[in-house]
């Protein structure tokens, strides 16, 4: 079965890796750069039970499993170091109310904080360690799967005749939105650091009281800091009220942070159902997998190999109903 | 019934739409609480100028009347141009008016609140403040064409329920006949019930309901205690006492002996 998968970001990307690695022929299209739309501002993050908090259990189950998958997929790129999770000294309900809703960490104190990242001795006394979770950098991930799929003979097209393939996958992620979709997008805002003067070897969250503000190393002294969430569909520049929460959070992690170079900023549009659950939908020829929300590299996997699972039992259902 | 701006409302809860773990569980708490106002951040949840797409969307779907919000303005000049803002995109008059006055507490300016108010009640827009349970302002809201008041009750997402309840009465006796909405630090049902016990006439809640682990079941919890609280209130509450009093006679039990 010739196959046609539109869209080269995480959804896309992944959903290629399980076809191809079943025998599957696949073929992506994108009419932009991959990885180029919300996956290319995303943290990377593979902390399911962080997530926990917020996020329903099915997309903790998902991505459970998502850690193994990305290590198994592209080897050495997924760094299994936990998430490391405090809160100012006045937000310590906010770390009592985090650690009631989440499962799977350990409470440690200063020295243990100290131990895990030095950098952070002595400012803060309490956190919550997820020693379980993972992350991984998106840009190279993405790339690397890419990689992968273009040596097994997947071309990428930015134009292609849909009637031509067999079955068509849609990916497109936020150019689904659309009226009668049921898919809404979610602004989301970050921005990188560059400094020599602090280390850090696992994602740091902060909690702060409306968003989830985390600080997540990317090696040659970059940081990434994200990330808003605002119920809009607009992509413009970063606004100054979030620059500054999102510096006001690194600053407040550590102020060496404050001397920083501001490398970059950037804005994605997530795509989200009303529940903040991604899903397959479409029927037959038609398939699509969209509102991956802010869980696009945690869920995008088990999606993934969803799709493969259904691809194959579909053919032999139609047989038998023949 | 409760009557705000010639609006007659069964519900006595207010509730607000930020902060939800997804809008799919924020439409079911707001339909779980009865809720027949839902106030909407104009300034969290646009950017850029955008008309907030989907999500304004499913407010309106929601079938509610929609009190637009100025949290997060610390002038009166940008809560003037936020709730301009708010009445075109959700077509009412209705605003409630929040100018901060300080980072850390979120306490309301009071000052440019009342300046704002002024203003927007003489455009034509009707006016819920957010205010300090402080009876001067309250006069001067009223004055400047306030028809409702909304004390806090403590620092805005705080949960730290009625830190003075005096002060709260008082406004309540000062102004009899002013509907009295407590807005902002409630944290749980008991605490909307011992407003509604003060004789408040309906309370206004967020983190409360959307910042619990099940936002729905707290909503309904809500709801609930706001009923006994005011079905309490207008049974007539007994005042505390000092000793026991004996809810049987003790007075003449041996002639029964």
């Amino acid at each position: 079965m010739t196959i046609l998968i539109k869209g080269a970001g995480v959804a896309g990307l992944t959903a290629a890796f399980a076809l191809v690695r079943r025998g599957h022929t696949v073929t992506l299209l994108d009419p932009a750069d991959p990885g180029m739309g919300a996956s290319h501002y995303a943290g990377g993050m593979l902390a399911p039970w962080c997530e926990g908090e917020t996020a329903p259990a099915v997309v903790v189950d998902a991505g459970e499993q998502a850690i193994g998958w990305w290590d198994e997929a592209l080897p050495g790129l997924v760094e299994r170091k936990g998430t490391l999770l405090v809160a100012p000294a006045r937000d310590q309900s906010e770390l009592e109310r985090f650690a009631r809703r989440t499962r799977r960490h350990e409470w440690l104190d200063e020295a243990g904080i100290a131990e895990l990242e030095p950098a952070l001795a002595g400012r803060f006394r309490r956190g919550l360690f997820f020693r379980d979770e993972a992350h991984l950098d998106p840009r190279p991930a993405l790339a690397a799967l890419l990689e992968a799929l273009t040596r097994k003979g997947v071309k990428i097209l930015r134009h292609a005749n849909e009637r031509a393939f067999a079955q068509v996958i849609d990916c497109t992620g936020r150019a689904a939105i659309q009226p009668g979709s049921q898919l809404r997008g979610v602004r989301g805002e970050m921005l990188y650091l560059k400094t020599d003067e602090i280390a850090l070897s696992r994602p740091v969250r902060l909690l702060h009281p409306r968003i989830p503000l985390y600080v997540v190393p990317r090696g040659e002294g970059r940081f990434m800091v994200g990330a808003t969430m605002i119920e809009s569909e607009h992509d413009g520049p970063i606004s100054a009220r979030s620059l500054m929460e999102l510096l006001n959070a690194a600053y407040t992690l550590h102020p060496a942070f404050g001397e920083a170079e501001v490398i970059e900023t950037g804005t994605g549009i997530r795509p989200a159902y009303a529940d903040n659950i991604p899903r397959i939908t479409g029927s037959d020829r038609h398939l699509a997998i969209n509102g991956m929300y802010r869980h696009g590299f945690l869920m995008a996997p088990a999606l993934a190999e969803d799709l493969a699972v259904r691809l194959e039992a579909e053919p032999q259902r139609r047989s038998a109903t023949a | 019934m409760l009557t705000l701006y010639g609006t007659q409302l069964a519900s006595r809860l207010l509730l607000g739409t930020a902060r939800y773990p997804s809008p799919a569980i924020m439409e079911a708490a707001i339909r779980a609480s009865g809720t027949e106002i839902v106030t909407v951040s104009l300034r969290r949840e646009t950017a850029g100028g955008g008309r907030g797409g989907q999500f304004f969307e499913t407010i309106r779907a929601l079938g509610v009347h929609v009190l637009p919000n100025t949290a997060g303005c610390h002038t009166s000049k940008e809560a003037i141009l936020t709730a301009r803002m708010a009445r075109d995109l959700f077509a009412t008059d209705w605003v409630k008016l929040e100018v901060i006055g300080h980072h850390d507490t979120l306490q309301p300016d009071v000052f440019a609140l009342v300046e704002a108010a002024r203003e927007l009640c003489a455009d034509g827009f009707k006016v819920f403040p957010y205010t300090t349970a402080d009876l001067v302002v309250a006069e001067k809201l009223l004055e400047a064409g306030c028809q409702v008041l909304m004390p806090g009750a403590s620092p805005i997402g705080s949960a730290r329920g009625l830190v003075d309840p005096a002060a709260l009465v008082s406004v309540r006796a000062h102004f009899p006949d002013v509907p009295l909405i407590v807005d902002a630090g409630l944290g749980r049902p008991s605490h909307a019930a011992q407003a509604m016990e003060l004789g408040y006439d309906a309370v206004l809640l967020n983190t409360a309901v959307a910042g619990a682990a099940d936002p729905v079941a707290m909503a309904r919890a809500f709801a609930s205690a706001i009923d006994a609280g005011h079905a309490g209130y207008r049974a007539g509450l007994l005042e505390p006492r000092d000793m026991a009093v004996p809810s049987t006679p003790v007075i003449g039990k041996a002639v029964f002996a």
